[in-house]
């Protein structure tokens, strides 16, 4: 395995008195995507400052690329950095294209290369229109443009998808899956784990300063051990149902059916049980018999997962 | 270099689009034609002025007005993009901080250049098409005061960074800003004649009178331009002064020149140290 593309050692950082981050070690290696999700103010955006350099790490050591970020060295790596920020501001007075033209001679990308990621951020019909003009999604949408040019290695971006509609986030992830195919390291930020949609490898969970967890949403799932709720629909016999099932569920409850009439009458049989006897549920269910209809199984949401995390840190 | 030239190129755009250049253009070149040829009206006469009239005239506004123009253009010039932040999206490109400041005190150097030279050189066109003015000698100085017109402007601005690098808002640095103004353009030389007056030369020997009209860049442009040149120290007022001040001009040009080198390589120090 190659060195890690964005390397983070023991990171502290205080302002004054506040601990904004403590105690981070976080290693992102090519050709993954990773999200950064945490509430407002855990520690999200001063760690992307970090990784750039905007910010001098208090403690600890920060390598993107081999390099120290705030070293002079790196201004040559950050031509392999793109950065999309939280909130995205441009020079009104310059239009769309004006502006993508000024970033690539920066970089030293060829302006053709500039066109073509506005015209695949659907940007090519405002490119004349200053950037004053734009709504806050056609500014995202730039502010990602710019972050692709020179095809980064390092794609650092903090949450990205507020303020795009459902069809540009679709493309915005296609984006960022091909970048990561190509050998991208890409970082996203994010509020709430649902955003995510699980569109990243892994995801690391902040919380006021702290990395708490880290690892693939399914890692995370069978940490959290979350319970499965199941809803069996019975035509009938539902406690023989229960009965049967007992020793396997954690909790249970029997809903009569919303249908009234002789033939029709059936019930709902709402339960919840550990991940790992799920299956067992689901077999006893399968062996009671024709008058089970229906096994519908929900995974515990993003968000009681994160919700975990959570209450998991707080509580220890 | 290329990316200074990026960055300076911004800077002259963005001027040229938010109509700066032109208004500062337009004003300049409207004052010099002013005093170029009402410049004799206090002697009871309107018309074309000597040359050398026209020099001493312009050059005192020339301190007042330029390095306000110049602490105007340049008081946000760092601090407004870290309050827009535009400046946080600047940084994480592969650009560095002193290419960054450079980049854009070239622009707004040029942008006061521009707007001075043609500015004055329009109205010394108009003088020459008045008849006015025959030969080297004459227009030397005209020429000169141009330049070190520049010089000052470009101090002021390197003045303006040093403000927009250390403050942490806009409102501060407008304030420091016309402060700074103040300070050198009017209160420097009341404090120092006052002094003068009070110490009846006793400690302020003529030496330490040189030393500290230096280390006003104001004061180094008025003197560079009114007693430079033998035939504009006539005109002013300042022939005697000229013979018992004994600094000579390319000294007086080096301490403007330092005057932009010093605030600048200062501004450049505090803007590596910033964080976002």
């Amino acid at each position: 395995m190659t060195d890690p593309s964005i390397d983070l050692i023991n990171i502290e950082k205080r302002y004054g008195s506040q601990v904004a981050v403590r105690g981070v070690d976080l290693q992102l290696n090519a050709s993954e995507s990773v999200a950064l999700v945490g509430h407002n103010g855990a520690g999200k955006t001063t760690l992307m400052k970090l990784m750039l350099g905007l910010i001098r790490p208090s403690a600890g050591t920060v390598r993107v690329l081999g390099e120290d970020p705030v070293a002079s060295a790196a201004v040559r790596s950050r031509n392999g950095v793109g950065f999309l920020p939280e909130t995205i501001a441009f020079n009104a007075s310059m239009t769309g294209a004006e502006v993508i033209t000024f970033f690539a001679r920066l970089k030293g990308v060829p302006k053709a290369e500039g066109r073509d990621l506005l015209a695949r951020v659907g940007l090519s019909d405002a490119a004349g229109q200053r950037v004053g003009t734009y709504s806050k999604g056609m500014r995202q949408r730039l502010g990602l443009a710019q972050a692709l040019l020179g095809s980064p290695r390092v794609l650092l971006l903090d949450e990205p998808t507020t303020g795009l509609d459902p069809q540009l986030r679709q493309s915005f992830y296609a984006i960022i899956s091909e970048l990561r195919d190509a050998g991208a390291t890409v970082l996203l930020s994010s509020h709430a784990l649902t955003e995510i949609e699980g569109q990243t490898d892994r995801v690391a969970i902040m919380d006021r300063g702290r990395l708490i967890a880290l690892g693939t949403i399914e890692k995370l799932r069978s940490i959290a051990r979350l319970p499965v709720r199941m809803r069996i629909s019975v035509e009938s016999r539902a406690e023989n149902l229960v009965q049967h099932l007992d020793g396997t569920v954690l909790n249970v409850s029997i809903i009569n059916g919303a249908i009234t009439g002789a033939e029709m009458n059936g019930f709902t049989v709402d339960l919840t049980c550990g991940d790992d006897s799920k299956m067992e549920v689901v077999r006893r269910a399968a062996a009671f018999g024709p008058t089970v209809r229906d096994i519908e199984i929900f995974p515990p949401t993003l968000d009681e997962l994160y919700a975990r995390f959570l209450d998991g840190e707080r509580a220890g | 270099m290329r990316h200074i030239l990026t960055l300076a190129g911004r800077e002259i755009r963005d001027g040229l689009r938010n109509r700066w250049v032109l208004a500062i253009t337009v004003l300049m070149a409207a004052l010099a034609l002013t005093l170029s040829f009402l410049g004799s009206a206090p002697t009871g006469n309107v018309g074309v002025g000597p040359v050398e009239v026209t020099i001493v005239s312009l050059s005192s506004l020339t301190i007042f007005l330029l390095p306000l123009i110049a602490l105007l253009l340049s008081f946000d010039a760092l601090v407004g993009e870290f309050e827009r932040g535009t400046m946080m999206l600047l940084l994480t490109y592969p650009v560095s901080r002193l290419q960054i400041i450079i980049g854009k005190f070239l622009g707004h150097v040029s942008i006061l250049a521009f707007a001075t030279v043609l500015g004055y050189g329009a109205a010394g066109i108009a003088l020459a098409a008045a008849g006015n003015g025959n030969g080297f000698a004459v227009w030397r100085p005209f020429v000169a005061m141009i330049g070190s017109s520049v010089l000052l402007g470009a101090a002021f601005v390197a003045l303006g960074y040093l403000i927009s690098a250390a403050v942490g808002n806009r409102g501060t640095a407008a304030g420091l800003a016309v402060g700074v103004w103040l300070a050198f353009v009017l209160l420097y030389d009341m404090a120092l004649l006052g002094a003068l007056v009070a110490d009846q030369g006793r400690t302020l020997t003529p030496e330490v009178v040189n030393l500290l009209l230096l280390l006003n860049p104001a004061d180094a442009y008025r003197l560079f331009n009114l007693t430079g040149f033998a035939n504009v120290s006539v005109f002013a007022g300042m022939a005697g002064l000229a013979e018992t001040l004994r600094l000579p001009p390319a000294l007086l040009l080096t301490a403007l020149a330092a005057w932009i080198a010093v605030p600048l390589t200062l501004a450049a120090m505090i803007f590596q140290r910033r964080q976002v």
